[in-house]
């Protein structure tokens, strides 16, 4: 197969991806606009006008940064973790198996779609901030890296949980028990610098940490750790994910007897 | 050339099963080619191993001489599956599930939709082109699958169990359309448990029982080795039939009789000492299909495990 035809089979993966999540769009792109705004009425307006300022910037300018990350990470795992999950589950994951698509485009074509689900619902939460809160970007690069990275990193987490995955429960527990700990724990509501030394410590082995200080960065300029840091993380995370996936479709773990 | 070489292949699944025990095959560049065997004797084993959806354990696989482990995108792109169960997106309309499956194959998007139109039409399903799959009869459904791995104008066309669960004409319509396909020079490879539809469609023939070749010839040497066959003969009277050692005649009731004639003897001899008797055959038909006798007669002598 030439280059070309590489070109078409990864583009028609990712255009069944997006219209997939387009075709139930009740589904999957209003009720984070939903969620979020009732994040910002809630935790932002009535809440938050108690609370002050955090690092220097209202209470609700502080938390949308985290919250629109919130979105685009929880949105990129679950686009790939169900659309791969119901792909095995309905067998029509034996479509991609017979044609003569290699592996790292598989992951391409999936880890497109749900970076597509993720940056369509992050744009449309920072829509819907922009009712609450005037944004400002401190740097547009910082910004669009962190969310595009993280948005791969988790689209991959989603293909590794979804390719382990036996029934619909397996895809579930994940986001539940690991992906919302860690995100409510990785600082979208607080500075660490308010938590004891211990705790600030224990936050540092959250990636999920990293991700929302460098989109934070990207809008205001402050970060509870290094931005260089928090680049190094993601990038460790996607090369060892990437390179997990790889091995297990390779050896057809969950999809090839 | 061959299109497909299998050459000692084994596969033993994870809990210890051994489903094949060192199959070897040749399939002919352009011939239609019956695969068959009684339920777990390894068919779809085997086929899940030629389109790679399962991994063999041991052995070589070639496709129009592209080896499966060193060329395997070449040796995929020959072929065009047709699984056993429904295998598409339910929720997707035909059109789309033909023109992404195009995609893979690095069809472009125009190309692909130009023969999605071909294939749907001709498979007269180009009415129903955008409506979620899942709403399609079983027949339709059956037929979707076999455009969807036409898409790519494979050289190879495995079919597993295409027509099960079709109704009778909707079997001879895509009995035509498959030997059509067939004359235009796509080698096809067709697993059935109609074996009237193996007889009629194949050139060749191999039985697999127990996860063993045990059976790799031509239709018609197969159907050669059949000692007798048994035909059911209408009749205007049972009551005088010919008493004759050469053949014989089992009546079933007074206006019908069965007639088991050795290979070694002709219908003429029959109709000849019948006639004699002033019996007027009205009609005459195989009590069974022919391969189907032989396949009756294998289990019998122990050739095939029928459990």
């Amino acid at each position: 197969m030439l280059n070309k035809q590489y070109v078409v089979a990864v583009k028609s993966i990712w255009a069944k991806e997006v219209n997939r999540f387009l075709r139930i769009w009740v589904q999957t792109l209003v009720p984070p606009a939903i969620t979020m705004s009732l994040y910002f009425v809630i935790f932002g307006n009535l809440i938050g006008e108690r609370i002050g300022e955090m690092n220097g910037f209202s209470y609700m300018a502080f938390i949308v940064p985290g919250l629109i990350m919130m979105s685009v990470i929880t949105n990129s795992y679950s686009n790939v973790a169900s659309s791969f999950f119901s792909a095995k589950f309905q067998r029509n994951i034996e479509e991609l198996l017979v044609a003569p698509v290699p592996n790292y485009l598989i992951i391409f074509g999936y880890v497109g779609g749900g970076v597509a689900r993720g940056l369509m619902v992050g744009f449309i939460v920072t829509l819907v901030s922009l009712f609450f809160v005037d944004l400002h970007i401190y740097n547009v690069l910082v910004l669009i890296a962190s969310v595009l990275c993280t948005s791969i990193l988790f689209s991959i987490g989603g293909l590794l949980n979804a390719i382990f995955a036996k029934t619909f429960d397996d895809i579930s527990i994940i986001p539940t028990f690991v992906l919302t700990p860690l995100t409510y724990l990785g600082g979208v509501f607080y500075s660490i610098s308010l938590l004891p030394d211990f705790w600030q410590g224990v936050s540092h082995f959250n990636p999920v940490f990293y991700m929302i200080n460098a989109f934070r960065y990207g809008f205001l300029g402050v970060s509870d750790v290094p931005i260089v840091w928090s680049f190094v993380v993601i990038f460790t995370f996607i090369i060892v994910g990437y390179s997990l996936v790889a091995i297990l479709l390779k050896k057809g773990a969950g999809i090839r007897s | 050339m061959n299109a497909i070489e299998l050459q000692n292949i084994t596969k033993t699944y994870r809990g210890g099963v051994t489903a094949l025990k060192g199959v070897s095959l040749e399939v002919a560049e352009g011939d239609f080619y019956a695969l068959l065997g009684p339920n777990g004797a390894g068919k779809s084993t085997t086929i899940g191993i030629i389109s790679s959806l399962v991994n063999k354990s041991s052995g070589k696989v070639s496709i129009f001489g592209y080896d499966l482990d060193t060329q395997l995108e070449l040796a995929k792109s020959q072929i065009g599956l047709v699984p056993q169960e429904f295998n598409f997106n339910p929720f997707e309309p035909p059109l789309q599930i033909l023109v992404n499956q195009a995609g893979y194959y690095g069809t472009p998007r125009k190309e692909a939709l130009i023969r999605a139109e071909k294939y749907l039409k001709q498979l007269d399903l180009w009415g129903k082109r955008n409506e979620p799959a899942r709403e399609l009869s079983g027949g339709m459904k059956r037929r979707l699958m076999i455009a969807r791995a036409l898409m790519h104008e494979p050289r190879l066309l495995i079919l597993d169990e295409p027509t099960a669960g079709v109704d009778i004409e909707l079997r001879r319509s895509m009995w035509l359309f498959l030997t059509e396909l067939n004359k235009q020079g796509v080698t096809i490879i067709l697993t059935t448990h109609y074996l009237e539809e193996a007889e009629s469609l194949c050139r060749n023939i191999g039985i697999i029982n127990q996860g063993e070749l045990v059976i790799n010839t031509s239709m018609k040497e197969l159907i050669g080795r059949l000692d007798s066959e048994t035909f059911i003969l209408d009749v205007n009277s049972t009551s005088d039939l010919p008493d004759t050692t050469d053949f014989k005649f089992t009546i079933i009731d007074e206006r019908t009789v069965e007639l088991e004639l050795a290979k070694a003897h002709s219908l003429n001899n029959v109709f000849k000492l019948l006639t004699e008797k002033g019996i007027e055959v009205k009609s005459l038909r195989n009590k069974s299909n022919r391969l189907e006798e032989l396949f009756l007669e294998l289990v019998k002598n122990g050739v095939i495990d029928a459990k």
